[in-house]
């Protein structure tokens, strides 16, 4: 490897020369590992492990309602499918790929030669695996796993929920403890590692989105730490947070929750908006446009969102002025966001545009991100949320901008720095059968859902009424083609890991900027040991 | 060749889409709305008004963006010839397109309000109708009047395991739906016996969660005679999903008198309680009824088979307390268990059916207790307790 | 390095601090019930007993209905002397329940009111209320509970029908109970 070519010629002091080498043998290398990008790399393979595991979930339940009826799960089995493949696909799969590119993308991109606390980062990658095996685990306890939604409202989750919901806050516990080291981290490092000359104001647009998810992170998560503590407590402790009986309120329990969840949402879409905001000016070969005003609209997203949460609980009967305050809060979200969509149009208009991967699924994100947009301001008029609100109109809404939003700027993400992670070109005929295969299924699989809402089918339900039955024939049709269309996507990784394919030189897109494509791929194992020069 | 060959590829997919259609248009004819419902009621028809509104707003705006990348998409392209300009700010557009969309939201938020205030005018209900959730049925009391009755899914078990056909309103039919009059203002005071469930009915555009211990409160006015149905939409556990809410909405007169001969039946009811306490059933007949009655309100937790589900519903089979302790078994159905999801079927079943159900269980899937229960037995055990 | 630490220490502190924020939500929830009379949270006022006599708006009617639920599993009735009646604002009402214990054990019960619409929530004033007390029934006993309220003046006109309801809960034993909040 490069690397080693660069110790043997010994230009380099003795530190230099002692730090660049691998640790040899895989406990070494893997479980003991500081290093940023082996870390990365861990935190990536497990979220995409963990969207496969979430993915077969998702198929029992697209199957079971592919006919009215109940075929193949009895519904506790389902409402286990449909809690955990949200956590799943929310804790175990969405936020960790950020956390594995945040890893792996932010010292490259600021000039620091690692994460700023390299142990603890270890630390918060080895703890999801145990998470996410105790969670899995509960499935087969006496009683199954979570059956009440990954929203877990109280008191079906405290009276009414299966013995196994200790685990399940424990898991939840972990997670938590996780996340919110992987945050720490971002920011010290971003805060304090930065090369000389690189100001705040000349940050890559993905750290700036990952600094300020970063606070949403250590801001929220310990809400919910607080929230699921309060559900273990009155199930197994005689508290009463949420029984009436002895004082408490179940609604409270949806304000904690919200309180996190809604500024959660975010965490899961903020750095999507850096990814595609590096992703568009590349292949536009044209400069990100509005630069600082994308760093104030994510600092407003992220502002507003903690006057929102509510609109989640219109139903649960809120005085009319507190509906009236949430619903102009929530169609206020939708002015910066429409401003990041407005930059990224021009950003490539007359520009020099091509059509590589990553850029594909980048204008695929902004479409299909846009449309979950407006179901979304749909669904902050308070008054027609009444007959969306929990339909499939919101599981369309949700999946349109997590699936083809978060996890399709994942998926860009990954197609635009995997020569830069592995040193060889992805299989570009594969790569765009993968994209071409998710967006057509993509769109048959969560499109007709919203007809599916706005004619008054409800959400979590095993069984439905026999109209609805079509729609959702057609709706488990694309989401098999959806699940399927990502064995693609792994045997492309595959081939690159394991060095199938065109070499890749360290600059392989022509409009890219940044540090990253200034070293060689694959990147080196130690980079930006002396802090590079900033112009 | 790759060009070719995703031409094909989107062909292939094209001829799936429209089998899968075709296909699945086979399967049953009755056809699903693909927009909203304009309901019946002059607020679910302000509702609609809204939702097209702010449909065809987004619409446009979507169009005006997309169409704008599109152009970008094909007449800015590198193999085009296309030169990059190096343009990357503009204060006067990004003040411009900060400022449209503020003011189109205040364009939307302005019918919004008056919707909403509408819909949440408290005054002058004619009638008040006490709807209560439990897992997994709704129980409906009309205030003041002694009428009151629960409500369970009318399809049957064999229909749900796909084992009898499906009748045409499969899983949006109940037994005793709610019967409202028209044109009279109704109030719904909704509230809950366990956990969270939400009292929806599209045709009204009233979806109010039914929290525990709290009562939340709901209005409409029916413009038109009509059966209406909805389901609940906040989970509730196992069968989340088999919990419908049927409404018969009747003119006043034909209202008036259903609601007498409900309140006569009532007074039947108990009359004809006496009856049955001297009544005796023999072995054949309770199980035919027990039966009967165990399948529509037992089997959802106990299953059919009387196995339960392991970890969350008990077995009935060879269970103990259905085996020996007639007492105890009598007390469970009766009464119900607090904090678990068992629940009192005193007010829910009559004295003939309780016995049945009783008896069914002690000899059904090999109990053979031989115990044949008898409606007065029922009766006493109830009475115990008055004392 | 020392800035590092700090930024550090500031950091774990917010998540401290946030922790107990979620926490802190509880109270601070029940205050803003309170306030907004949100969720039917309605206003207690023991001690002015005599703010009902003075200034009672003749020149209004509203309606005052009582409904009661009885929690799952728990055999009691709890009946109000009358369903439905007309209150002027400002007048002091004493009414009573009857709460009879049908099942076989001495049991507790513990009223949970809420009053609907929420709006009007805050007007209701308890000044004496069973629900404020845990009532202890023998197997088989009745009791008469009392309940004294008035309507505040100021109750918006857009209501005239407010609705109080009390749920009966069973508590689990006298004074082994842990009240969570």
């Amino acid at each position: 490897m490069s690397t080693d070519a660069a110790i043997n010629t010994g230009v380099s002091d003795d530190a230099h020369e002692h730090h660049d080498h691998k640790p040899s043998g895989f406990f070494a290398r893997w479980v003991l590992t500081t290093n940023h990008k082996d870390i990365g790399s861990l935190y990536l393979l497990f979220s995409f492990a963990m969207f496969l595991t979430g993915g077969a979930m998702a198929m029992v339940i697209r199957a079971e309602l592919f006919q009215p009826g109940l075929q193949l799960v009895e519904p506790n089995f389902f409402n286990q499918m449909t809690t955990v493949h949200g956590l799943i696909m929310v804790f175990g799969a969405v936020m960790p790929a950020f956390v594995g590119l945040a890893n792996w993308m932010i010292p490259v991109m600021i000039g620091a030669p690692d994460m700023a606390l390299p142990r603890m980062n270890n630390w918060s990658f080895w703890i999801l695996p145990f998470a996410f095996s105790l969670m899995l685990m509960t499935l087969f306890m006496e009683g199954g796993g979570p059956n009440f939604g990954w929203t877990f409202y109280a008191p079906l989750s405290t009276k009414y929920s299966p013995d196994s919901t200790a685990v399940f806050v424990f898991a939840v516990h972990l997670m938590g403890i996780s996340s919110i080291m992987g945050a720490i981290n971002v920011i010290v490092t971003i805060v304090n590692l930065r090369a000389p000359g690189m100001t705040m104001m000349k940050l890559p647009l993905f750290v700036w989105t990952w600094l300020i998810t970063a606070f949403l992170l250590i801001a929220v998560m310990p809400v919910l730490a607080g929230a699921v503590t309060m559900v273990l407590t009155d199930k197994y402790f005689g508290t009463s947070f949420f029984d009436a009986a002895g004082g408490g309120d179940p609604v409270m329990f949806q304000h904690i929750f919200w309180f996190f969840g809604h500024p959660e949402v975010y965490i899961m879409i903020l750095p999507s908006f850096g990814i595609i905001s590096a992703i568009i000016p590349t292949f536009s070969r044209k400069p990100l446009f509005g630069y600082a005003s994308m760093v104030y609209a994510t600092a407003s997203i992220a502002g507003l969102s903690f006057l929102v949460w509510a609109h989640h609980m219109f139903t649960t009967g809120m005085p009319v002025a507190a509906e009236l305050f949430f619903m102009y809060c929530t169609m206020l979200i939708s002015v910066p966001t429409g401003v990041k969509v407005f930059n990224w149009v021009a950003t490539m208009w007359r520009g020099s545009l091509t059509f590589e991967v990553p850029m594909l699924f980048a204008i695929a994100f902004i479409v299909l991100f846009t449309i979950g947009g407006f179901s979304g301001l749909m669904l902050a008029i308070t008054p027609v949320d009444f007959q969306y609100h929990d339909t499939y109109f919101v599981v369309a809404h949700f999946h349109y901008v997590l699936v083809s939003g978060a996890i399709f700027s994942i998926m860009a993400a990954s197609y635009y720095w995997l020569p830069k992670w592995t040193g060889y070109m992805y299989d570009d005929y594969l790569a765009k059968w993968h994209f071409w295969c998710s967006l057509i299924s993509v769109n048959i699989l969560f499109f007709p859902m919203h007809f599916l809402g706005l004619a008054g089918m409800p959400r979590r339900i095993p069984d439905y009424a026999l109209q609805f039955a079509n729609v959702n024939a057609v709706v488990s049709i694309g989401g098999f083609a959806f699940g399927l269309s990502q064995l693609i996507f792994l045997v492309v990784v595959i081939k690159c890991m394991r060095g199938k394919g065109e070499r890749a030189s360290a600059k392989p897109w022509e409009g890219a900027e940044g540090l990253e494509w200034e070293m060689p791929s694959p990147a080196p194992y130690h980079t930006h040991t002396t802090p590079p020069e900033i112009k | 060749m790759s060009q070719l060959n995703l031409c094909l590829l989107r062909w292939q997919w094209g001829c799936l889409l429209v089998c899968s259609m075709l296909y699945a248009t086979q399967v049953s004819a009755k056809s699903m709305p693909f927009n909203l419902t304009e309901g019946v009621t002059d607020i679910s028809q302000q509702v609609y008004d809204l939702h097209m509104t702010i449909f065809i707003i987004c619409c446009v705006i979507g169009l005006v963006v997309f169409a704008a990348m599109f152009w970008a998409i094909i007449h800015h392209r590198k193999d085009k010839g296309a030169q990059a300009a190096q343009f990357h700010e503009n204060t006067k557009v990004e003040i411009i397109w900060t400022a449209i969309p503020f003011v189109i939201l205040i364009g939307m938020a302005i019918p919004a309000t008056k919707t909403l205030i509408a819909m949440e005018d408290p005054s002058n209900a004619d009638l008040t109708i006490q709807v209560t959730g439990s897992q997994w049925k709704w129980h409906y009391k009309y205030f003041g009047h002694d009428v009151e009755f629960y409500s369970l899914l009318a399809s049957r078990q064999d229909q749900i395991h796909n084992q009898k056909k499906k009748r045409e309103n499969y899983l949006l039919e109940v037994d005793y739906p709610l019967v409202l009059p028209v044109g009279k203002k109704v109030r719904f005071l909704v509230t809950s016996e366990d956990v969270i469930h939400s009292w929806w009915v599209p045709a009204f555009a009233v979806k109010k969660d039914a929290n525990p211990g709290f009562i939340n409160e709901a209005w409409t006015r029916i413009n038109e005679p009509g059966i209406y149905r909805g389901q609940c939409a906040e989970l509730c556990g196992k069968d989340h999903g088999f919990m419908p809410i049927v409404v018969i909405a009747k003119p006043q007169e034909e209202f008036d008198l259903w609601l007498a001969a409900q309140q006569q039946k009532a007074i039947e009811a108990k009359a004809e309680e006496q009856t049955m306490l001297a009544m005796s059933m023999d072995m054949d007949e309770m199980m035919q009824l027990g039966e009967q009655v165990y399948n529509k309100h037992c089997a959802a937790c106990h299953q059919p088979n009387g196995e339960g589900l392991a970890g969350v519903f008990p077995a009935l089979k060879g269970s103990q307390m259905v085996t020996q302790d007639v007492a105890a078994h009598i007390d469970i159905v009766v009464n119900g268990k607090s904090g678990t999801a068992m629940q009192a079927f005193a007010k829910q079943l009559t004295l003939k059916e309780l016995a049945a159900v009783i008896g069914y269980e002690r000899n059904a899937w090999g109990n053979n207790t031989g115990d044949v229960i008898q409606p007065a037995q029922v009766k006493a055990a109830m009475q115990q307790k008055d004392q | 390095m020392a800035s590092s630490r700090r930024l550090i220490t500031g950091l774990c502190a917010t998540v401290v601090a946030m922790f107990g924020f979620g926490f802190a939500l509880v109270p601070l929830y029940q205050v803003f019930c309170d306030i907004t009379g949100f969720n039917g949270n309605t206003s207690n006022i023991v001690q002015a007993q005599t703010q009902g006599s003075d200034g009672v708006d003749y020149s209004r009617l509203v309606t005052v209905e009582f409904v009661t639920y009885i929690s799952k599993g728990m055999q009691w009735q709890l009946t109000p002397q009358v369903e439905q009646m007309q209150v002027h604002p400002g007048q002091m009402i004493d009414m009573e329940f009857i709460a009879t214990n049908l099942s076989r054990e001495d049991q507790v019960g513990q009223a949970v009111p809420s009053v609907s619409p929420g709006q009007g929530a805050n007007y209701f004033n308890k000044t004496e209320c069973f629900c404020f007390n845990q009532q202890p029934l023998k197997a088989g006993d009745s009791a008469s509970l009392p309940l004294r309220f008035f309507v505040a003046t100021d109750l918006p006109q857009g209501i005239q029908t407010l609705t109080l309801s009390y749920t009966l809960y069973e508590l689990p034993a006298p004074e082994q109970k842990a009240k969570g909040v």
